[in-house]
């Protein structure tokens, strides 16, 4: 078989720039999925940040004489048994939501990703011991060690994110130190290295921005999982306190007691909260696959 | 509208099936007793604690001097339990009660006077570092004596009308003299009575066992084999428990709608007992702290309140119902609603009260949007829905209030270290009697479980005077004087709403009543369970 030679008008030009619209048409026209579930996530996050211009009631307000009130043009999603309107609750929720989730997978991938570039970095006994630790949280279930560092720390928001944060981190760690380990041999980090940069420029500056990739990857996955997280924590009554607007309280309490007579108290939350979930995993699987180099090729 | 007369003709038959005929059949002997538990015992010494969540599980193993009649509906009349008689001196200051012989200890010793002295005085004179809750409601005993080992004499300072319901309470368990002398904390973390139960098990977060104890004094009791309690914190999990017949019956109470969901669930399986409460959700804000120490903002706090619409919308939803002040309505020494609606935070125009109540806190300097926490037990009924609803109540005075629950376990330690600003807090009676209802609002060095951590010696002068009261009116007049220091005048405490007690249970539970009090009728010596 013969080789041809390829001219040099036909190499592309690698530094050729396309611009994000390019970028994001061809996302929706190839992974149409993907698409969908970016555009649910984006108007969850433009609910949680309009909720007090668009939510049609103020979701603290009680109205006795409208309790459990089923869905009607005056509350479209009903009311629940203090008879504060279910969508503006479910607007607000969304603010909740979107900011124990992103709270939660930014923080726990950043540091995921520099503990386990580091760890790849300096291998050997670092490794070892990075890696050892990482493994004892990695033994305990996602849920499990959120419930354990909650119940240590106490409900409030504050510390849901924290609980939710910490068993994100040693995951995240993992999937950087992967990637991070091929990088490591790459001749641009020994070129580094023999020019004498210190340890913490050639991490920051040479091996993290080449496992963006996979950062986003897991930044786009945990934010439905610490959605869903928050949901589970709120829904034990270990999550946020009440009348904080937030999905899984609306689930608990009266939702169940009146779960036959109201249940709307519990459907629409519960739709919200599915919805978010399956949005950002399909939007976090299309962007996997989308930055993906094997599948690109395929 | 069928499936609500339904509901109606069930629970009709239900009662009728619970009516004293009814539960004059034969006790069986056998089975075990399971019972969930919405709270966990803090520790396992009643003397210091006041939560049901220590007296369902571990009552079972003690006895107390005296008890209100198990098939006592008021459980105003009072029985001997430990104590088979007692006189009455004729100044009324001195009590000589005679102990039952042959009582054992579980570990096979016989309990005597000296036992009882010791508990006793564990209670009203607790040494340094020992906590005793009620130590509050013995003020008027000046002495506890055991001249022989069957006979014990209470020797008061003062004349006290209350002092005989005092020793029947649930709360005052016989402990071992000897285990006491040599650490008086030991029953904080062990179990060793005399009552119809022997401790078998406590697993946290799990359950507690009891097995019948074959030595116990009262012959042919307990006709239960044993009991099992499990610790089930949230409500809809309870309800769960008795629906799919995993535990017979919860002691505290559910909601209305969880009555209804049973009883349309199991039929004539279920049986449903009702009863009004002596219990009241209560709202401690910490005098320790500021702006909570200035009277104008704990006034502004309870003016804000809409309790007559409280009552009518929660009653729907909770188990609480009445408005009341430091009594059950309807008791002998209750406030007429009428003379009520003059106490701050009672009035029915609630436009007028929440505007002197912003005028109040305008006064104190209190900015529009002051935010505090308030801290509520982490128990769903009626924690959770009267929680919310104060929250919301405040709000409409232009204060911003962040609720922080906290677990059963850990929320008297908090309320105990008077660490919080406001925090939900109750007053839960065994037998509806003013010196047990309000002992609790004594100075913070007289009572220990006022949270609100106040000292108020006029308080306890007006406590002290309609305590001693022997004319009915006079003590009437005096409670009258207390209920506005404490409500209106001082705004120390805060009471919200009344509860109301509806226990739907297993048909097959037989020989228990329900009485105004979640504490009482524990022992579950005289409960059988029917085929």
């Amino acid at each position: 078989m013969a080789i041809r030679r390829a001219t040099v008008a036909e190499i592309p030009d690698v530094a050729e720039r396309r611009s994000w619209f390019a970028v994001a048409g061809d996302f929706c026209r190839q992974r149409p999925l993907g698409a969908i579930g970016a555009v649910v996530v984006a108007v969850n996050i433009l609910v949680g940040l309009s909720a007090n211009v668009i939510a049609p009631y103020d979701p603290l307000a009680t109205d006795y004489g409208a309790m459990l009130a089923r869905p009607s043009a005056g509350h479209w999603l009903g009311t629940d048994a203090f008879g504060r309107d279910v969508l503006s609750r479910i607007l607000y929720g969304s603010r909740t939501a979107m900011l124990v989730g992103f709270a939660c997978a930014f923080f726990g991938a950043t540091a995921g990703t520099v503990i386990g570039v580091t760890s790849a970095y300096f291998a050997g006994k670092v490794d070892l011991l990075i890696q050892r630790v990482m493994d004892i949280f990695l033994a305990f279930p996602l849920i499990i060690l959120a419930l354990a560092v909650v119940s240590i720390l106490g409900p409030g928001i504050g510390n849901v994110i924290i609980a939710i944060t910490i068993p994100m981190i040693p995951r995240a760690a993992l999937v950087a130190r992967s990637s991070a380990l091929a990088i490591r041999e790459m001749p641009y980090v020994d070129a580094a290295r023999a020019a004498g940069f210190r340890h913490r420029r050639i991490i920051l500056r040479h091996m993290l921005p080449n496992v963006m990739a996979p950062y986003l990857i897991m930044l786009t996955a945990y934010l439905g999982q610490a959605i869903l997280l928050e949901a589970s924590l709120s829904f034990l009554g270990l999550g946020v306190s009440e009348p904080t607007p937030a999905w899984g309280l609306m689930l608990r309490g009266a939702a169940v007691q009146f779960a036959e007579a109201a249940p709307w108290m519990a459907i629409f939350p519960g739709l919200a909260i599915s919805l978010a979930v399956f949005a950002f995993n399909l939007f976090g699987d299309s962007l996997r696959d989308a930055l993906d180099p094997r599948l690109k090729t395929q | 509208m069928r499936r609500h007369l339904s509901i109606l003709v069930i629970a009709i038959v239900a009662v009728v099936l619970t009516s004293p005929a009814a539960a004059q059949d034969k006790p069986r002997y056998g089975g075990e007793l399971v019972f969930a538990v919405p709270s966990e015992p803090p520790s396992y010494d009643a003397h210091r604690e006041e939560t049901f969540g220590v007296i369902h599980p571990l009552a079972p193993h003690y006895n107390t001097l005296l008890r209100p009649d198990p098939t006592d509906r008021t459980a105003t009349k009072i029985v001997g339990d430990l104590a088979e008689s007692w006189t009455i001196s004729k100044d009324g200051r001195t009590y000589t009660l005679k102990l039952r012989r042959g009582v054992k200890f579980h570990d096979g010793s016989e309990m005597t006077s000296k036992d009882a002295k010791a508990s006793y005085d564990k209670i009203i004179f607790p040494p340094a570092g020992v906590a005793s809750d009620r130590k509050g409601e013995y003020l008027d005993v000046e002495a506890v004596q055991a001249p022989d080992p069957y006979t014990l004499v209470f020797r008061l300072k003062w004349t006290s009308g209350s002092f005989l319901m005092s020793l029947a309470s649930p709360w005052n368990w016989i402990y071992k003299a000897d285990i006491l002398a040599k650490d008086m904390r030991w029953y904080e973390t062990n179990v060793m009575g005399t009552g119809p139960f022997v401790f078998v098990e406590h697993v946290r977060g799990s359950h507690w066992v009891g097995k019948r104890n074959p030595n116990y004094w009262d012959k042919g009791k307990p006709y239960l084999d044993g009991y099992r309690a499990i610790f089930i914190r949230d409500s809809a999990a309870q309800v769960a428990a008795v629906r799919g017949e995993r535990a017979h019956i919860q002691f505290r109470g559910f909601s209305p709608a969880e009555r209804d969901s049973l009883i349309q669930a199991l039929g004539p399986k279920i049986a449903v007992q009702e009863s009004p409460w002596d219990c009241a959700l209560l709202v401690a804000m910490n005098h320790d702290k500021k702006p909570f120490d200035d009277k104008r903002f704990r006034r502004a706090l309870t003016l804000a309140l809409d309790r007559y619409q409280g009552s009518q919308a929660l009653s729907k939803i909770a188990i609480v119902k009445e408005v009341a002040g430091v009594q059950v309505p309807g008791a002998p020494f209750a406030t007429p609603p009428a003379e009520l609606e003059k106490l701050a935070g009672y009035g029915r125009d609630i436009a007028k009260s929440r505007a002197e109540a912003r005028r109040l806190l305008k006064e104190a300097s209190v900015p529009d949007g002051f935010a505090f926490t308030f801290k509520n037990r982490g128990i769903p009924m009626p924690y959770e829905p009267v929680g919310v609803w104060l929250i919301d109540q405040w709000r409409q005075i232009g204060l911003n209030v962040k609720q922080e629950v906290i677990e059963a376990a850990k929320y008297y330690a908090e309320l105990r270290g008077g660490n919080f600003d406001v925090a939900m807090d109750f007053q839960c009676g065994y037998i509806v009697e003013p010196d047990l209802d309000l002992y609790k609002f004594q100075s913070k060095d007289k009572s220990p479980a006022n949270y609100s951590r106040y000292t108020d010696k006029v308080l306890d002068e007006l406590y002290e005077k309609q305590s001693r009261a022997v004319d009915a009116e006079e003590r009437k007049k005096a409670i009258r004087e207390f209920e506005r220091r404490l409500l209106d005048d001082e705004a120390h405490y805060l009471y919200t709403l009344q509860w109301h007690r509806i226990i739907p249970h297993s048909a097959k539970v037989k020989g228990w009543t329900v009485t105004p009090s979640h504490y009482l009728n524990q022992q579950l010596d005289a409960v059988w369970l029917a085929e």
